[in-house]
């Protein structure tokens, strides 16, 4: 499965993950998928709930990297996965010179298969998009639903060389006041993907620009400069676009896009692209503060901003049929509270579906500085969980929680009586991957040792606090295949299994079955052993592989 | 002479005016056999005995339900953790009793109806199997636990630590981390209900036919 995420065959084993979203019905999470972006290398990820594990990488086609990734329309039928840096589509060459005419953005959008749990492929397409940058997408929803939405952030069209004296890029693609708004016809898309009208890229359906712009599925409307989001509301009639040099989130009406489409009334751009008049689409701009970035919502007509420069989350008013849920006027900031610190994203409770929970925020801070104790130079993120659940003024900081691993980036809650996944794997032999019984699973009463030739077949299970078999006896230069069920049925109880020095270690949860491989290259004598603390006898869990340097006879140990 | 036998072990017909007369002095006994039959052969889809482990790391328990042909519940985690100990695998115990106890029942629960016809003491002993089965299954559970936690592996990797003992057959006890609560459950309580009505029934049996029996007696010597 790893392999399928490698890039023109190098293996690429790191991500940058950044946007899960949760699969939807009828717009609201159905806890069945996950997926994830990778920024670094333009992959999605597929991942069963049921088990909470990758099932599917998928490697986009036609770009380097993404941002956009991942947001799913209302029933789950696309993933959206946005771009990022412009580069020629399809990995090629291009000298920086000719950027305005052979760097590209796209967006992909993921046909999701429920029934198979997988992204269908064939059933995917692309749109070229000019090189601006696309960055954070959302699908629409209610009233928007068919149409999809993303921001950029280099309408200038940079292309650095600080180096040269040129600007760097982040003043060049700062200059402007404003950016686009992408706002995609999805449906109509789709129809024109499937009449056929796209172009190859790697193999790959596109979009070309001018088919979109011919067929009316690309507009743009300006956003305030640099923003970094672009969430629906929960009835998709607004959009919120925070330009996180702009102090204010300007909201877009739906409504108001669809009669400046309608009305046929725009600009166009460098690449003929229609450009809808601000004036025509914006319902609103609310102040909220220094270094806005990304909204959510509540149940009570309350939008949350989170304000990066500020270090705190904005509320503030919804209006439309959102202004009778809160007690103040619509459009209006009411308050702000302190967040420690640097805050990225922010999650409310299921706040980006058409029915969100309240009560919960968390502020998804970069950096802890005096939050923790000092661990070193490198310190934990802080997650800070505030009740949103009063109205007015009123929001409660709850709890720190240092995050010790990477840069975790957004999140979703869910309510947790929404999943139900297995306690262990349904039956003895699971293959997580083909969520089905592992056909050459070993089963108790059965482990074995097998060679053919210089294939050495290993068939091994594993319950507390033994391994079977306890020897294996192999000669140096066989081939090995190695399988190992984990035949507990007990809840949580996990086994791990290492070879030290030929590089494996693996987690056998109760119920599975794990196959590995590997040349015995190194004659010795070699303790696996679990790596998971299992039980009272859990070090006495072990066994000797015994590699025969080449030349003795080898005497398989049955 | 044979009829006659036979007469006096499926005892006196009740004549039809005191039938007529009297009727549930004499159905009464048929509806406490014919319920106790009732309760037997139901019983047989039933647990007759279980067992919940508690200990910390396992906060819902462990349980095993004992039915008359099979054990049901966490069999396998329990033998899992008993062979530290060097206890044999539960399905190991009762082979025999598991392989006829359910016709055993049935059967049980056939000679009762049958005791519905004989009106005579001899119903007494007709019935007496089933109204001490109860008590037979218990000395059995009794025996099959005494045998499994005597015989403990002296290989196993706590066998040191263990001596031997009788896992509790009713009531509470400790094993090594574990609290043990065993009790009787719906099919024995089900079985000893039947056993109960049994002796009803044949309290009212003797009640309602003594007389009708005596009478019998007292002909005969004419």
């Amino acid at each position: 499965m790893l392999d399928e995420g490698n890039i023109n065959g190098k293996e690429v084993r790191w991500g940058d993950t950044h946007h899960p979203a949760l699969s939807e019905t009828k717009g609201d999470y159905d806890g069945q998928f996950l997926f994830i972006n990778d920024k670094a290398n333009a992959r999605v990820a597929v991942i069963d709930l049921r088990d909470f594990e990758t099932k599917q990488i998928v490697k986009n086609p036609v770009a380097l990297n993404d941002h956009g990734g991942t947001m799913v329309t209302p029933n789950t039928e696309y993933i959206i996965e946005g771009g990022q840096y412009a580069a020629p589509l399809g990995w090629e060459y291009a000298s920086l010179d000719d950027y305005n005419t052979d760097y590209r953005g796209m967006v992909t959008f993921w046909k999701f298969d429920r029934d198979k749990g997988r992204i269908d492929k064939s059933q995917s397409f692309a749109i070229e998009l000019p090189p601006y940058w696309q960055d954070l997408c959302d699908a629409g929803k209610l009233a928007s639903e068919g149409w999809a939405f993303c921001n950029s952030f280099n309408a200038e069209r940079a292309t650095g060389g600080v180096e040269e004296g040129n600007p760097p890029f982040e003043a060049g693609a700062s200059q402007g006041d404003t950016d686009y708004l992408h706002i995609f016809n999805l449906k109509k898309a789709e129809e024109v993907y499937k009449a056929g009208k796209t172009v190859e890229v790697n193999g790959f359906p596109v979009i070309s620009l001018q088919t979109a712009i011919d067929e009316g599925i690309l507009y743009f409307t300006p956003e305030p400069k640099s923003p970094h989001g672009v969430d629906v509301s929960p009835d998709g009639k607004f959009l919120v676009v925070s330009g996180k040099l702009d102090p204010h989130v300007t909201v877009y009406s739906f409504e108001k896009i669809q009669k400046a489409i309608e009305a046929g009334k725009w600009d166009t751009d460098d690449y003929g692209v229609p450009v809808l008049l601000l004036d025509d689409t914006k319902e609103a701009q609310v102040e909220v503060g220094l270094g806005p970035l990304h909204t959510q919502f509540d149940d009570k007509g309350y939008a949350y901003t989170s304000l990066f420069l500020d270090s705190a989350v904005a509320r503030w008013t919804l209006g439309g049929d959102f202004a009778d849920k809160h007690p103040e006027e619509p459009w209006q900031l009411v308050s702000k509270i302190s967040v420690h610190y640097n805050i990225g994203h922010l999650v409310t409770a299921e706040g980006d579906t058409v029915s969100p929970d309240g009560r919960y925020l968390v502020a998804m801070n970069k950096w802890a500085i005096d939050r923790f104790a000092n661990v070193g130079p490198l310190l934990p993120q802080n997650f800070q969980l505030i009740d949103i659940d009063n109205t007015g003024d009123n929001m409660q900081l709850l709890y720190d929680m240092p995050i010790g691993i990477g840069e975790p980036h957004y999140a979703q809650m869910i309510k947790y009586d929404k999943l139900s996944p297995w306690e262990v794997y349904p039956e003895i032999g699971w293959d997580p991957h083909t969520q089905s019984v592992d056909p050459n699973a070993p089963k108790p009463g059965e482990e074995r040792v097998e060679r053919n030739g210089k294939t050495v077949e290993v068939f091994m299970t594993a319950v507390r606090s033994h391994f079977t078999p306890e020897h294996v006896e192999i000669e140096q230069g066989d081939h090995v295949i190695w399988h190992i069920t984990n035949i507990e049925r007990a809840y949580d109880a996990t086994h791990g299994f290492s070879v030290p020095g030929y590089n494996i270690n693996l987690s056998i949860e109760p119920g599975e079955t794990v196959t590995f491989e590997f040349d015995a290259d190194q004659p010795g004598v070699f303790s696996y052993y679990c790596t998971e603390f299992c039980s009272a006898l859990h070090l006495e869990m072990t066994g000797y592989l015994l590699v025969k340097p080449t030349g003795t006879t080898a005497m398989l140990n049955q | 002479m044979a009829s006659d036998k036979l007469q006096k072990i499926i005892g006196p017909r009740t004549p039809q005016e005191e039938l007529a007369q009297r009727r549930w002095r004499y159905l009464w006994p048929t509806i406490c056999f014919l319920t106790a039959a009732l309760l037997l052969v139901i019983s047989t889809f039933l647990p007759y005995w279980s067992m919940i482990l508690h200990a910390p790391q396992y906060p819902k328990g462990l349980v095993v339900h004992a039915y008359l042909n099979r054990l049901e519940g966490d069999v396998q985690e329990i033998n899992g953790l008993n062979h530290y100990i060097g206890m044999r695998p539960l399905e190991e115990a009762a082979h025999f009793e598991k392989s006829v106890a359910v016709f055993g029942v049935v059967a049980l629960a056939l000679v009762v109806l049958a005791a519905v016809y004989i009106h005579s003491p001899w119903s007494a002993l007709l019935t007496f199997p089933a109204i001490v089965f109860p008590g037979i299954f218990l000395l059995d559970l009794f025996y099959w636990l005494y045998n499994f936690g005597h015989n403990l592996d002296p290989h196993a990797a706590l066998s040191n630590a263990v001596k031997p003992f009788t896992p509790t057959v009713l009531g509470e006890g400790t094993i090594g981390q574990f609290r043990t609560e065993a009790f009787a459950d719906f099919g024995l309580l089900l079985a000893t209900a039947a056993s109960i009505l049994i002796l009803l029934g044949l309290y009212l049996q003797r009640r309602a036919y003594k007389p009708l029996m005596d009478q019998m007696v007292n002909r005969e010597p004419q």
